[in-house]
């Protein structure tokens, strides 16, 4: 089990109800922690609109999941 | 090359005064206001949020991808976060060059990038109504870093601009700037 610390924005911020958490999951990327935490929080959300980002970086959606990452998941951006 | 956010009103007077070069004959800037309206609602006032760390150097890379695509002597961007009223500036980009025809090209590059991928939002506030954070809802897809791309917007983003307002002239995004 790994522990992953996630930090909200926007309207998953909204929808989640919490800025961050961390959670301690099985998932192995990013990809499988969404699913797990879409299913938890029944969050209104379509991941291929949303981008992820590990350790303040952009991130692959199937890159491997670390111990103590900290990962945000990015709805559409609206700047401007 | 300084890309920033900030909680306080923008001075773009001294925001341009970072551009001066004395090998520059061209500033050009481009300055994103708060409007009233959007999609046929009227807006009071936005409240902007950024993922501050992922922003800053999302925003640093698109201002030195454009130095290295155009003849620049400096450029600078300043995206404002909070709560911001009607005819605020929300977004300041600014770049000097030796001739104007590169000032425009990258001046227009950098605030459509920004657009494309800051991780910044905005959430509309409203009248006798719940706040809303507003989607593109005409071309609602995944940020795309400015280090993943091949450099050039891809076709669909020129279809979903709304060119709104006086300042309008992005391709991306619901534009209050």
């Amino acid at each position: 089990m790994t522990t992953v610390h996630l930090q909200y924005f926007s309207t998953l911020r909204s929808q989640v109800g919490l800025g961050e958490e961390t959670v301690v999951t099985s998932a192995r990327t990013p990809e499988e922690l969404w699913g797990e935490l879409e299913t938890r929080h029944r969050w209104n959300a379509r991941r291929a609109h949303c981008a992820v980002a590990v350790n303040d970086d952009f991130a692959a959606w199937d890159s491997p999941l670390r111990d103590q990452d900290r990962v945000v998941f990015l709805t559409p951006v609206a700047g401007g | 090359m300084d890309f920033e956010l900030s909680t306080e009103p923008l001075d773009v007077g001294q925001l341009r005064k970072r551009l001066q070069h004395p090998s520059a004959g061209a500033l050009v800037d481009f300055e994103g206001w708060v409007r009233d309206h959007n999609e046929g609602r009227r807006v009071e006032r936005l409240e902007y949020e950024a993922y501050t760390a992922l922003a800053l150097k999302e925003g640093q890379r698109i201002l030195e991808a454009a130095k290295e695509r155009f003849s620049l002597r400096a450029a600078c961007a300043v995206h404002r976060t909070g709560l911001l009223e009607i005819g605020e500036s929300a977004v300041w980009v600014g770049v000097s060059s030796d001739h104007r025809a590169e000032g425009f090209e990258a001046c227009r590059w950098i605030i459509d990038r920004i657009k494309m991928s800051v991780p910044v939002w905005k959430r509309e506030h409203y009248a006798g109504a719940e706040p809303e954070w507003v989607a593109c809802h005409a071309c609602t897809h995944a940020v795309e870093p400015v280090g993943s791309l091949g450099q050039e917007l891809s076709e669909d983003h020129s279809s979903c601009g709304d060119d709104q307002g006086a300042s309008g002239h992005h391709r991306h995004g619901h534009v209050h700037a």
